[in-house]
C-alpha cells in the first residue's frame, strides 16, 4: 500500500480507441471529482470519424481533465498521468506527458496486432523496449483481467470488453483517492432496465480499484483537497448545455415560446438534442431539411412572436448568410449560434478554432450590422445565451453568438445562478391604436421598432427584404431614403453599446506594461498565463471581450493604460485587425491554428518575449 | 357571419405587375374568396419568396412577408409551427418554388403543414427578364438558351405527388371560376394544399398555355377533374378516357363506349393521380392526353403543427411541476460551504 501525497492540482489524459468508452470514463471521472469539491476543466478530443479503424492513430479518442484545490481555468498543459488503452493511444499522446509522468497502460493493447496498427514493429513495443525510460509505468492486463472478473456474468466477450474502460477508471480512482459511489449510482440509474450490464460495469470498476490496492510498484497515490470556491450550489456543465439552458431561461423570462431550429452539424448538434427534451418548458425544436431552412423557420417563428434561435457551425453559417441579411432588414429578434470549428470548408469538424469572427461581423452582402458576442468559458455560455436573447428581443435585431468546439464539449463546475435574479427581458410588442395606421418602421429613442405579430387586429402590415421607407416600411428605392436607412440600421446597433456592461480588467492592475486581450474560449489559457507572469513580478493584465460588435464603450480608456498589447487568437489575427481599426492600437499578435486550444505557456512565452524586447526599446515586430 | 368584402383584403398599394399579366386574375380571385372563408384579415399571413408573383403580399391587407428567393416555405413552416391558428399562404413561382426553393417545397409537402401553396407557373423567369425556368419546355429558346434549352422540364404535379403532398391540384389564371373553386377547396383542406396555377407572362412567355386556355382549343386539350365523374372531354363531350388495365386510352363516346365504361375520377387514388399527373404531353404529340385541371389527389394525414403541439402539450401535461430553476440546476449538484 503506497503513501498518499497531497498535490494542488493534476492533469489526467484518458486515451484509447474511439470504441473504448474513453469519453464515458472521462466524464465519470469529472463528475466524481466535481462532487469531491475540486475545481476542474475538461477537454474531450475525439476523431471526426465515428469509428475510425480500431487500434489506429486516427481512431484515438482522448479526454483530458485538469483538477485541483485551486481555481482551474484550462484543461491543463502537460499531463501528469496518461491512461492508454492501446499502443496507438500511447504513441499519439506521449509527447503531452510531462517528464517523469505516470503512464497507466493496458498491456493487452500492445500485442503484435495493436503495435502494427499503431505503425510499430513487433520489437518496438514501447512498454518493453526502453523507450519509456524516465517515465513511471503501471502495466495492467486490463483486457484479460476484465474478462476474468466478468467471466461468470453470462455476458459475451464483446460485451465484457466494453467494461474495460471501467476497470481502468477504477484504477485511476484508486490512484487519485476518488469515491466509487457516484459512478456506481450512474450505472444503476442508466441501466436500471439492464441490471446485468450495470452490475458488470460496477464489478469491473471495483476490480480496477482493488487492483490498485494489490500493486506495489506505484509507491504514491494522490489526494487533492477541496477547492476554495465561492459558496453555493454547483453543478457540472458543458458549453452546449449552458447555451441550451441560457436560451430556455431567456424565453421563460420574456414569457415567450422558444423556437430552436437547426440542421445536424458538429459540434453544435448537442444543443438541438438537449432542447428537444425540454418541451415541458414551451420549447419547440425543428430539425430542418438544411441550414437555410433552419434559419428561415426561425425567422418565421420570430415574425410570429417567439424567441427564435438557430444554431450551427461555420459551414452552416455560410449557408445562412442571405437569411441573416433578411432578418437585419426585417428588424426581427433572432439569435444565431455559431459553435465554431476548424475551417475553411468542412475543415476540422471536431477540432476547435475561432476563425469565424470576420464572417460574423462582415460576412453578408450590403451594409448589414448586427450584434456579435462570444462566450468565454463553458459556464459563461449560459450568461451569453441569455444576454444574446435579451439584446435580440429588446433591440429587435439578429445577434450572432460565437462559441466553439472547445467550449461546447468542455466541462467545468458552475455556481448555479438564481433564475429569479436574472435580468428582466421585455419584448416591445405593438398594440393597435384606434384610427391610426400602424407604422412598422417607427422607432423609439434607441431606434428600435416595435414587434407587431400576426393575429393582432389593426396591425396588418407587410415586411420584406426590399429596402424600407423610413417609418412606413413600404418599399422604397429612393436614394436619400436608402442612405438614411443604412445609417439608422448602423446607429441602432451601435446604440446597443449603451446597454452593455462595462469592460473590466479580468486579472491584474488597471495599468501596466502589457495587456493581453482575448475573446472567446482562450479565456482560461490567457488567465493562467497572466497569473503566472504576475507571479514573476511582471506588470501584465488580462482583458477579455464577450462583446465584439458593438465594442464596449470604455475599451479605449483601458487599453491606453498599457505600454504594450498582445492579442492571442486561434486564427490569423481577426480580433487584432478589428481592434487596430476601432481603437487605433498597435498590438502584438499570437496566432495558433492547429485545431487545439492555447496552452498557457505558449502565451507566457510570447509575453516574455515582448516584455524583454520592450526593455531594449526595439521596434514592433509582430 | 362575415360582412367583409374583397376590398377589405386589398391593401392601399398600387399593383405593379405588367399590364395584362396573369397575376392580376389570381390576386382578384384570392381577394374574392377570402370573405367566404370567415377569416379576418389579421388572421391571415401571405409569405412569398422572390419573383414577379412574390410581390403578391404587398397587395393584400393582411400580414405578409416578401422574403428571399426560394425560402418562403421555410418561413411559413416556422410561423405555422408556432402559430397554428393563423391562416398561412405561400406565394411562389416556378423558379422560386421548384428551382432555388425546390428542396423546401419537397419537405413542406411531406411534413404536411396546413398551409396553401399557390405556385404561379409561367414557365419563364420574368423578374430577371426572360431566362428559361425549370418548367420551360425542352428546346425553348430564351435569352439564356439561344440554341434552345437542353433541360428536361419538371412536372410540378408529379413532384408534389412524389413528395407525399396531401392536396395536389392544377388550375389556370384564365378560368376565374375554376380558380376560385380550387382556392376554396385548398383553404378547406387540412394539410399542405399544393395548387399549380398556369399563369400567362404576356411579356416574356406570352401564350405559353394558349393550348389549354384558348376557347377554340381547350375543349379538346383539357379535361376537368371532378370527383365521382367520368373523364369526358371534347368539343361535343364526345370523348372519354378509360383504363385498359393500367393503361389509359382515349375512346369515342359514339355508341361503342358509354360513360359507364370510363375512368371515374377518384382523388383518393394515388396511383390514378400519378397517371393523371403524367398526362403531360403537348397537343400534337402521339401520346397526347388532355391536360387535367382540378384536384388530382387529396388525402388526410395529421398536420405537422398538430403533431408538434400535441407533443408539446403532452410533455407539459406530464410535468405540471416543471421548474426552470430545477432544469438549470440539473440532476447532480453539490454544495460548497
Amino acid at each position: 500500500m503506497g503513501d498518499i501525497q497531497t498535490v494542488e492540482k493534476a492533469t489526467i489524459l484518458f486515451a484509447g480507441d474511439s470504441g473504448d468508452g474513453i469519453q464515458l470514463a472521462g466524464t465519470q471521472f469529472s463528475l466524481t471529482t466535481a462532487l469531491l469539491g475540486n475545481d476542474l476543466s475538461t477537454f474531450p478530443d475525439y476523431p471526426a470519424e465515428i469509428r475510425a479503424p480500431a487500434g489506429t492513430i486516427a481512431g484515438v479518442s482522448g479526454f483530458k481533465i485538469n483538477f485541483g484545490s485551486t481555481e482551474i481555468f484550462t484543461p491543463g498543459g502537460e499531463v501528469d498521468t496518461l491512461v492508454v488503452m492501446n499502443a496507438a493511444a500511447l504513441k499519439k499522446n506521449l509527447s503531452t506527458l510531462k517528464k517523469g509522468g505516470l503512464i497507466i497502460a493496458n498491456s493487452n493493447g500492445f500485442d503484435k496486432k495493436n503495435l502494427e496498427l499503431a505503425g510499430l514493429a513487433p520489437h518496438q513495443n514501447p512498454l518493453s523496449d526502453g523507450s519509456l525510460y524516465g517515465y513511471k509505468l503501471i502495466e495492467v492486463e486490463c483486457t484479460r483481467l476484465t474478462r476474468e472478473v466478468l467471466k461468470d456474468t453470462g455476458l459475451s466477450t464483446r460485451e465484457i470488453d466494453r467494461s474495460r474502460n471501467m476497470f481502468m477508471l477504477g484504477l485511476v480512482y484508486w490512484l487519485y483517492t476518488r469515491d466509487l459511489q457516484p459512478t456506481i449510482e450512474f450505472f444503476n440509474k442508466k441501466f436500471a432496465n439492464q441490471p446485468s450490464v450495470a452490475e458488470a460495469n460496477i464489478k469491473a470498476l471495483k476490480a480496477g480499484y482493488n487492483f490498485g490496492e494489490t500493486i506495489e510498484e506505484t509507491a504514491v497515490r494522490f489526494q487533492i483537497r477541496k477547492a476554495q470556491l465561492p459558496p453555493g450550489h454547483y453543478r457540472s456543465i458543458t458549453g452546449n448545455e449552458a447555451l441550451a439552458l441560457g436560451l430556455v431561461a431567456a424565453a421563460q423570462k420574456a414569457s415567450l415560446k422558444l423556437f430552436y431550429s437547426s440542421y445536424p452539424i458538429t459540434p453544435a448538434s448537442d444543443i438541438l438534442h438537449l432542447l428537444a427534451g425540454y418541451k415541458a418548458f414551451d420549447v419547440i425544436t425543428f430539425q430542418a431539411e438544411d441550414e437555410i431552412a433552419a434559419i428561415g423557420a426561425a425567422i418565421g417563428a420570430s415574425y410570429g412572436g417567439n424567441l427564435a434561435v438557430t444554431g450551427t457551425s461555420g459551414p452552416g453559417m455560410a449557408l445562412k448568410t442571405e437569411a441573416i441579411g433578411l432578418a437585419i432588414m426585417l428588424e426581427l429578434p433572432l439569435v444565431i449560434i455559431n459553435v465554431q470549428r476548424g475551417g475553411p470548408s468542412t475543415g476540422l469538424p471536431t477540432k476547435t478554432e475561432q476563425a469565424d469572427l470576420f464572417q460574423a461581423i462582415h460576412g453578408r452582402n450590403g451594409e448589414s450590422p448586427l450584434i456579435v458576442m462570444a462566450a468565454s468559458t463553458p459556464a459563461n455560455c449560459f450568461q451569453m445565451a441569455y444576454m444574446a436573447s435579451k439584446l435580440a428581443i429588446e433591440h429587435m435585431t439578429p445577434v450572432i453568438l460565437l462559441s466553439d468546439g472547445y467550449l461546447a464539449n468542455g466541462a467545468e463546475p458552475w455556481l448555479i445562478p438564481d433564475y429569479h435574479l436574472l435580468e428582466k427581458i421585455t419584448p416591445r410588442f405593438a398594440t393597435a391604436e384606434r384610427d391610426a395606421t400602424y407604422m412598422p418602421y417607427a422607432r423609439n429613442a434607441d431606434l428600435v421598432r416595435s414587434w407587431a405579430i400576426p393575429g393582432t387586429p389593426g396591425l396588418m402590415h407587410r415586411v420584406g427584404g426590399l429596402e424600407k421607407e423610413d417609418i412606413t416600411g413600404t418599399v422604397s428605392y429612393d436614394p436619400e431614403n436608402h442612405q438614411k436607412m443604412v445609417h439608422i440600421r448602423r446607429e441602432k446597433i451601435l446604440k446597443v453599446a449603451d446597454y452593455l456592461p462595462k469592460a473590466e480588467i479580468e486579472e491584474g492592475d488597471q495599468q501596466g506594461d502589457l495587456l493581453i486581450i482575448g475573446w472567446g474560449s482562450t479565456y482560461g489559457a490567457i488567465k493562467v498565463a497572466t497569473q503566472n507572469l504576475r507571479k514573476k513580478g511582471l506588470k501584465v493584465a488580462q482583458l477579455h471581450l464577450n462583446y465584439i460588435y458593438p465594442l464596449q464603450k470604455n475599451l479605449c480608456d483601458i487599453v491606453h493604460n498599457f505600454s504594450e498589447i498582445l492579442i492571442p487568437e486561434l486564427n490569423m489575427g481577426q480580433l487584432a485587425y478589428i481592434l487596430k481599426s476601432e481603437l487605433g492600437i498597435k498590438p502584438y499578435e499570437l496566432h495558433k491554428v492547429k485545431g487545439q486550444p492555447f496552452l498557457a505557456k505558449e502565451i507566457e512565452e510570447k509575453a516574455l518575449q515582448i516584455l524583454s524586447c520592450n526593455k531594449k526599446t526595439c521596434t514592433h515586430q509582430v | 357571419m362575415s360582412t367583409l368584402t374583397a376590398k377589405d383584403f386589398a391593401s392601399d398599394q398600387d399593383v405593379k405587375w405588367c399590364p395584362g399579366c396573369g397575376d392580376y386574375s389570381i390576386l382578384k380571385q384570392v381577394q374574392s374568396i377570402l370573405p367566404e372563408t370567415g377569416l379576418k384579415p389579421e388572421e391571415i399571413v401571405f409569405v412569398s419568396g422572390i419573383g414577379c408573383s412574390s410581390r403578391f403580399p404587398y397587395y393584400m391587407n393582411t400580414y405578409g412577408m416578401h422574403s428571399i428567393h426560394g425560402r418562403a416555405a421555410t418561413i411559413a413552416t416556422g410561423l405555422k409551427m408556432t402559430r397554428p391558428e393563423l391562416s398561412v399562404w405561400i406565394i411562389t413561382g416556378d423558379g422560386d418554388g421548384l428551382s432555388i426553393g425546390g428542396n423546401h417545397t419537397i419537405h413542406l409537402l411531406r411534413r404536411n403543414l396546413d398551409v396553401q401553396v399557390l405556385l404561379f407557373n409561367n414557365e419563364i423567369y420574368g423578374l430577371t427578364k426572360g431566362q428559361y425556368s425549370p418548367t420551360s419546355e425542352f428546346g425553348k429558346k430564351t435569352k439564356s438558351s439561344p440554341y434552345g434549352t437542353i433541360d428536361h422540364p419538371i412536372n410540378p404535379i408529379a413532384l408534389a405527388l412524389g413528395a407525399q403532398g396531401t392536396f395536389v391540384a392544377r388550375t389556370i389564371d384564365r378560368d376565374p371560376q375554376h380558380l376560385r373553386y380550387i382556392l376554396r377547396e385548398a383553404v378547406n383542406h387540412s394539410g399542405t394544399s399544393f395548387v399549380e396555377i398556369y399563369q400567362n407572362c404576356n411579356v416574356f412567355n406570352d401564350g405559353a398555355f394558349n393550348a389549354f386556355s384558348d376557347k377554340n382549343q381547350k375543349a379538346e386539350t383539357t379535361i376537368n377533374l371532378i370527383k365521382g365523374e367520368p373523364l369526358i372531354f371534347g368539343t361535343n363531350r364526345d370523348k372519354g378516357i378509360r383504363l385498359d388495365g393500367c393503361r389509359p386510352e382515349i375512346v369515342p363516346l359514339d355508341g361503342s363506349y358509354s360513360p359507364d365504361d370510363l375512368w371515374i375520377h377518384d382523388p383518393s387514388d394515388l396511383n390514378k393521380a400519378w397517371m393523371l399527373a403524367n398526362f403531360f404531353e403537348m397537343p400534337g404529340s402521339e401520346s397526347f392526353f388532355p391536360r387535367p385541371f382540378g384536384i388530382f389527389y387529396q388525402t388526410s394525414r395529421p398536420t405537422y403543427e398538430y403533431l408538434v403541439n400535441h407533443q408539446l402539450n403532452l410533455a407539459k401535461s406530464k410535468s405540471t411541476d416543471a421548474s426552470i430553476s430545477k432544469l438549470i440546476a440539473g440532476n447532480i449538484t453539490w454544495v460548497v460551504e
